[in-house]
Formats: C-alpha cells, structure tokens, sequence
C-alpha cells in the first residue's frame, strides 16, 4: 500500500481526536480521546517500520530493518497503559472531591 | 632652514600656560606669584609681538602650520598661524594694552579673595589666548574657535560676580547675543566650504573667482551678521552695555579695546570678498552708520559712567564698519587701534574713579573730582580730546581718514558721521563736567573716603594717555606729511589698497576744520551746560534717550515675549497634551492590553489546549508554506 | 481492486466512522464501545502490515484491559447517564475548525513530500512475528524493557496513593 495512504489515515484519526479533546467536557471521554492520538501515532509508526523494512528488502532479503519502529509501538503501550492507571486514578480522585468529571470546573491553573 | 617665524606658536601658548597655572593653582598661589604668572605671561607675549612686527614690517608674511586640524574626505583644515601685517598690528594691540591692563587688573582687583584672584586672572589669560588664536589663525575655523573661546571668557568674566543674579543675566544675554552672530559665522563657513573647498585665507582669496557674485554677497552678510554679534551693532548691540557688569579693566580690554574688535578683525580680513560685493560694502556702511548715532544718542542721557563708555564703545565700533563699508579697511584698522589706546584709557580712569567712590557708579552723585584725583582727571582729559577728535590727538586722525573716505563715497553719509562725531564729543565732556567739575554731590562719607588711586593704575593709565596722545602719528594724512600714512603702507600686502584720494586738498583741509570746529563748539556747549551740573529729572525726548529708545523693551516685547509664549505653549500643550498623551498612551495602551490577554488565563484546560492547537496550525503554516 | 486494497478501506472506514462516533455519542458508555471498535480496526491494519504481535497486544492492552479499566471507572461512579452539560456552542464550533484547520494543513504539507512514492509493505515480511520482536525485545531492548517493569511499579504505587481515601 501506498505510505500516504496510512499518513493521510494517521492523521485523519488523530485530527478527530484533537477534536474530541477540544469539545468535549467530561474528563473521561478526553482521556479516551487522547488514547486514540496515541493509536493513530502508532499505526503510523507500523506503517513507517514495514516502508522502511520493504526498502532495506530489496538489497538484504534477510535484513531486520524495521524492527525497532515495532518495537517502540510496543514500548508507547507500555507507558500508555501505566499512564492510563494513573490518570483514571485521578479521575476517580476528582469525582471523588467535587462530583463531577466536568474539565470546566478544574480551572484552579488560574490561581 | 625652518622660516624663524615658525616659534609664533610661543604667543598664544604663553598666555595658555599661564591660564592653566593660576586656573588650577587658584587656591595655592600667593597674589603676587599669580599677578607675576598673569602678567608675565602676557609681557613675554607682547615681547615677542613686538618681535613678529619687526619681522614683518618690511613686508614679509608667514603661514606657519603645525599639524592638521580636521582632515576627513576632502575637507582639510591645518592648525595653522597667518603672521602678516593685520595679525601682528592686532597682537601688538592685544598683548600691549592686554598686559597695561593686566597690571592695572594686579591692583584693581587686590580686593578679591585670593581664590576668586586667581580665577580672574585664569580667565583673563584664557581671553588673551583665544584672541590671539583669532587673530592668528590661518583660516576660518581656527578663527572661529578664538572667536568662540572670547566669548566664553567675556561670559565668564561678565558674570564674574556670580553671586548676583543682574550680573549672571547680563552675562547670558551678551552670550546669546553672541550666539546669534555666531551662528551666521558658522553658517558662512559652511558656505564658504561648500563652494570652494577650503576655508584657508590664502586659497579663499586666490580662488575668490570660483564663487559667483550672489554667493559672495550671501558669505559677506553672514559674517557681517557674526560681526555685528560679536561688535555689537544693531541689532545685536543691547548686550555690550549690560556687559559692563564684569569687573572694569575686564570692561576696558574685552569689551573695548580687543575683544569687540573681532568683528572689525574679520571684516578687515575678509576685505578681498567684501570689496567684490557692492551690496554688502553699503549694509555694512550703513548698520555702522546707523549704530554709531544711534548709541551716541543713548550715551547723552545715562548717568552710569560705564554705561556711557559702553555706548561710546558701540558708537566708536560703528565708526569702524563704517569706515569698512566705505571702503577704508585701513582706516578702520587704524581707528582700532587709536580706540583701543583711549578707550581702554577711559574705562581704565572711569575704574579709578569708581575705586576711588569706593564703587559708585552714577556720575549724579560724583562732580568736583578734579582736584581731588589729579591724575585720573588729566587722563581721562586726554582720552576725551583723543575721543573727540581735537588734533593732534589720537581720535583725530583715525576718525578724519573715516570721514573723508565717507565724504568721497557720500556727502549724506558724511553729513550723519560728522553728527555723530559732535554728539561724541558732546557726551564725552558732558560725563567728563559731571564727573569732575562743580560742587560733589555724594555723601560725606564718600567725600572722605576719595582718595587717588596706587601707583599701578596710574602708571598704567598714564601710559595708555601717552600712547593715546601720539598713537595718531602713524597715521598722518597724506596732506600734512608726505609719506606719514605708515599705517595704510604698512598693511598695504593685506589690504587692498583705498587709492589716490579724489577730493582736493583745499576740501580736505575745509573737512578738517569743520570737522574739528565743530567738535570744539560741542565742547564748549557741553562746557556751559554741565559745568555746574543739578540734579534734573529728564525731559519727554531725553527720557526716551535715558531708557536708550526702549529698545530692550522693544526686544523684550518682539523676541523674548513670543519665544516665551512659544516655550510656555509648547510646555503647556504640546508637551502635556501631545508627548505626554503619547507617552501614558503608550501605558494605557499596554494596560488595556494586557487586561484583555489577562481573559486568556482563565484556567480552563479546554481554552489551553484550543490555543496549543492553534499555535501548532500556525507553526505548521509557517514551517510548510511560509518558508520556502 | 484486490483483497488487501478492500480491505484496507473498509478497516479504514470503520476506523474513522468508529472514532467520529465515539466523540460524539453523548453516552460515555457508548463512547467506550466506539473507542474499543476502533481499536479493532487498528488491530486489523496491524495485521494487514503483519504486525500480528502489535496486533494482538493491541487488542488484549487496549481493547482488554486499558478499556475495560475506562469501562470499570464509569461504572464505579455511576456515570452512565447523560450528565455532561452543554457546552458552549461557539467553543464546540471552533473546536472542531481547529481541528478541521490542523487536518486540512498537515495533509496539505504532507501530500507533495518525498516519501509519497514509498510504499509500506503488507502481508508479507517477517519483522512483525512475535519471534524477532521477542528476540530483538530481550537482546538490545532488554534494559529498556527491564526499566519499563519499574515505570508499571510506580504507576501502580501512584495509582494507589492517588485513589485510595482520605
């Protein structure tokens, strides 16, 4: 497949979650939104790994290029997996003090 | 070998390095050590004056340069002396009666606090070599910082008593006044630059055929206006009476014999420009002309013994333009010279009569002098006969070369000078009744107190009254003594020529005899008017006179009044209204500003995010299309 | 037309149909389910590009454990009706034409670049098994992946002291 096919895609996906981010108002659903950016970046960065894997091919038909794009994929879900603990855990802690998951209301960064 | 007159840079540098030495030891050195450091100083210059003159009395003259000065693109300007007849019969006028009047100065001033002592005598030294660097210079610009350096020193020594704030006017008005003379003579030397490229003498003269006649006259008139400035004429004239708040011998040297004569100096100088402009030659003549009635005018009603001196001192200095609108440079050369040996000897009497009323100034309260202070009566006679031109005094002759090279050019003109020259002598022994003749009308204590003045003014002032008896021989009219005009001969290499006289010698001697008739009849009205003078209020036209035609009040009024209006306009409303509208707009502008940015703090992570958003759209912008 | 192009596209359109749906259900549950679907069409490219083991950890973090942890919170504080307030209309509108804006521009800057010729390899290449990643994972990536144990540990030890009680 084309690369640009998969950027245009990557893009598509994380334009809309920016979208989501800048709309919407309940904490949860931005942090969702935000999961999506980080999925976007990833498919990309497949898509980059298997490029630059089928260009080193055509010369070393036994060649590892590419894997290190693979592997960073896998390294994003590992700190987007302990980013999410943390961040539901500080949802979980602001519903808790002011019953709400509103953003609106976290405006104390003006203080 | 080197040209001997190369050394003449001693002349200048002495009276330079006896300013420094009691300018900067005023608080160490004894009196006598600083009136030795003063005068001396000023004698080895007038020694070596008189040295220069020998050496160029058969003719010779000499540029002496050192180093250059200004040299940028084109425009070079060397530090260098013009040694020549004119420079020298100046240095020999400046260090001459400079030095009679320093020693006059060792006495007069013996009052002053040793610090303030010294501080006179640094300025004094300090005019002494700026007029010197004037008159030596070798071109416009080293004139221009003499011309300049004199008129900080006649500021400083016009405000000498600076304790009074009278003084300290009087001493800001003779700058300003200067200051706009000053900046014609600027104004001229640019032009003059700007059209020939050079500002030297010798290559301004020898190229004069490089300017077009517009252009000389223009240059002419610039430097007239510098000279006005400088010599008081009208209309810049007001400043040198008010000067006369300066101690008195500064009043004799700067504001009488040398300093005033500066403006003669240039115009003498300049005379090969000047003789090309016909429009220039008849302004001169005529502001001259114009200035020498009208402050014989206002001397015949002040009762300030200086103030009369100084209106005869502006009246005398009109003379001398006259006599250089007319064509007659060495005449006005020649009456420079006579008028710096009686006009330095009556200011210098007029001192000693002050010193010896223990500083009254007003001739009302004076009278009946003459027994009292002998030699001052005698020489401040002679100076008035020099004054009024009785011969075979000094007056005399220069002012009878004046007229009858006025009579040649025009009978009218002639008319006005011999009118002025009676009212000359009219007011001269109009002060000299008052002041020593009939009954003393001070106060007892006063009367008591007046007492001859020391040995050093006297000596002094009967030197100047010998040198104002017989300065006149140099200059002998062709008629009495063939070959006795040395003066004109002398400065021959310098000044053009005046030529043969036109009129016949029957007529020169009908001249004479009126002239001097005329001025004899003057006298002796001023005799029977003022020989027993009362105390009297002045009439309708003489008080006009007394408050010298209202032109300070005219000035006051015309200039000073408006440009105030203007600075109190400009203070008031352009400066509160526009600069400062301006300035707090600038302020307000940022306050409003930053009152409106302060809404983006809001402290909504949603606002934050939407602003990240846009600034990376717009670094995307700017990264992708903008930059290529 | 072949099979890898179709279903290319369909995954595609089922990737931004499932993500436009997420942002805009009002339901947070829905949302999650939008979001869980997407991931599977992620997972379907992966697969597409033979990256069956970013595939499968793809579903079973993501789809598995990180959405239903997001499921698991929104039941806890019983969040499943619609509580969301409006927002303000304007603030949604210029949202979405940020948004639209960095779209419109990153294509634009992107579709002329030099890389447009390249292709990316599908269906075949061997980098995606699960046996090179692994041995490229515990030879040169070992540290890393080592020191990743420790960032899980004080997620879990922050998550705890964030979450627990006053």
């Amino acid at each position: 497949m084309p690369i640009n096919y998969y950027i245009f895609l990557s893009i598509a996906l994380f334009a809309i979650g920016i979208v989501g981010v800048l709309t919407r108002r309940n904490a949860i659903i931005i942090f969702m939104c935000i999961e999506l950016m980080l999925n976007a970046v990833n498919l990309l960065l497949v898509a980059f790994s298997k490029m630059h894997h089928l260009k080193a091919a055509m010369t070393d038909i036994t060649t590892k290029a590419g894997t290190d794009g693979q592997l960073f994929v896998f390294f994003i879900m590992v700190v987007a997996a302990a980013e999410v603990s943390v961040g539901l855990a500080i949802i979980v802690m602001m519903y808790r003090n002011i019953h709400s998951v509103d953003v609106n209301f976290l405006n104390r960064l003006k203080h | 070998m080197k040209n001997v007159l190369q050394i003449v840079y001693l002349i200048p540098l002495l009276p330079l390095i006896g300013f420094l030495i009691n300018g900067l030891g005023r608080k160490r050195l004894s009196k006598s050590i600083i009136s030795i450091v003063g005068c001396g100083t000023i004698l080895a210059s007038f020694i070596l004056s008189i040295w220069v003159f020998l050496q160029v009395k058969n003719g010779n003259t000499h540029v002496a340069s050192y180093f250059d000065f200004i040299s940028v693109g084109s425009l070079k300007i060397p530090f260098a002396f013009q040694i020549d007849q004119l420079s020298s019969l100046f240095l020999l006028i400046i260090t001459g009666v400079g030095f009679l009047i320093h020693v006059y100065s060792t006495s007069y001033m013996h009052e002053e606090k040793t610090e303030h002592f010294g501080r006179y005598f640094s300025f004094l030294n300090l005019f002494v070599f700026s007029m010197l660097l004037l008159v030596m210079g070798a071109n416009y610009v080293i004139m221009f910082i003499g011309w300049e350096g004199v008129g900080l020193c006649s500021y400083l020594l016009i405000g000498y008593w600076f304790k009074n704030t009278e003084y300290n006017k009087a001493a800001n008005k003779a700058f300003i006044m200067n200051r706009i003379g000053d900046l014609g003579f600027l104004i001229a030397i640019f032009w003059l630059f700007a059209k020939t490229g050079t500002v030297t003498y010798g290559e301004v003269f020898t190229g004069v055929g490089k300017l077009n006649g517009s252009d000389i006259t223009i240059i002419t008139l610039l430097l007239f206006v510098g000279a006005a400035g400088k010599s008081a004429q009208i209309p810049l004239y007001t400043w040198l009476p008010d000067a006369m708040a300066g101690p008195t011998p500064v009043s004799a040297l700067i504001h009488a014999a040398t300093m005033v004569t500066a403006g003669i100096y240039m115009v003498a100088r300049s005379n090969v420009l000047y003789s090309l402009s016909e429009l220039s030659m008849n302004v001169v003549a005529v502001v001259g002309l114009a200035t020498a009635i009208l402050a014989a005018t206002i001397a015949l009603k002040q009762n300030d013994i200086k103030k009369v001196l100084a209106y005869s001192t502006v009246s005398q200095l009109g003379y001398m333009f006259l006599a250089l609108g007319v064509g007659a440079y060495s005449a006005g050369v020649f009456h420079v010279m006579t008028h710096a040996f009686f006009k330095a000897l009556l200011f210098l009497a007029a001192g000693s009569v002050i010193h010896a009323m223990s500083g009254e100034q007003d001739i009302r309260n004076m009278g009946g002098l003459s027994k009292k202070i002998r030699i001052t009566y005698i020489t401040f006679l002679i100076g008035c006969i020099a004054i009024a031109g009785i011969p075979p005094f000094s007056g005399f002759f220069s002012k009878d070369a004046i007229l009858l090279a006025t009579y040649e050019k025009s009978p009218v003109l002639y008319g006005i000078a011999l009118f002025g020259a009676l009212l000359t002598a009219f007011y001269m022994f109009r002060l000299l009744f008052i002041t020593f003749s009939g009954g003393f009308r001070g106060t007892e204590e006063q009367k008591h107190h007046v007492h001859e003045s020391p040995k050093p003014m006297t000596i002094v002032l009967i030197v100047l009254a010998g040198l104002s008896i017989i300065g006149g021989l140099v200059g002998i009219p062709e008629i009495f003594l063939k070959g006795g005009d040395k003066i004109s001969e002398f400065l021959s290499p310098v000044i053009a020529q005046h030529g043969e006289h036109t009129v016949s010698h029957s007529t020169e001697y009908m001249l004479m005899a009126l002239s001097t008739g005329l001025v004899v009849a003057a006298i002796i009205f001023a005799w029977i008017k003022f020989r027993n003078y009362q105390r009297s209020e002045a009439m309708s036209f003489g008080k006009v006179l007394e408050n010298k035609w209202y032109v300070d009040e005219l000035y006051e009024k015309i200039i000073v009044k408006p440009i105030n209006w203007l600075g109190s306009f400009l203070n008031k409303t352009f400066e509160r209204d526009i600069i400062d509208w301006l300035v707090n707009g600038v302020g307000r502008v940022v306050n409003y500003g930053s009152r409106q940015l302060r809404l983006l703090q809001s402290g909504q992570v949603g606002s934050y995010v939407l602003l990240m958003v846009l600034s990376m759209v717009i670094i995307f912008v700017i990264q992708f299309f903008l930059r290529k | 037309m072949g099979v890898t192009q179709i279903l290319f596209w369909f995954l595609s359109v089922v990737a931004l149909f499932s993500a436009l749906m997420m942002i805009t259900s009002k339901n947070p549950v829905h949302s999650v389910l939008w979001l869980i679907a997407t991931f599977f069409a992620i997972s379907g490219h992966y697969i597409l590009l033979n990256a069956q083991f970013l595939a499968i950890v793809n579903i079973i973090v993501y789809a598995g454990a990180i959405m239903v942890l997001f499921l698991f919170v929104i039941m806890f504080i019983n969040f499943n009706k619609e509580t969301e307030p409006r927002k303000n209309r304007w603030l949604k509108m210029i949202g979405a034409i940020a948004g639209g804006c960095l779209l419109l521009v990153l294509v634009a800057a992107l579709k002329d670049s030099d890389i447009k010729n390249q292709a990316a390899q599908v269906k075949e290449g061997n980098i995606g098994l699960i046996q090179y990643l692994g041995k490229e994972l515990f030879s040169t990536y070992v540290v890393p992946f080592e020191i990743s144990s420790v960032l899980f540990l004080s997620a879990m030890v922050g998550a705890v002291v964030v979450g627990k009680k006053e």
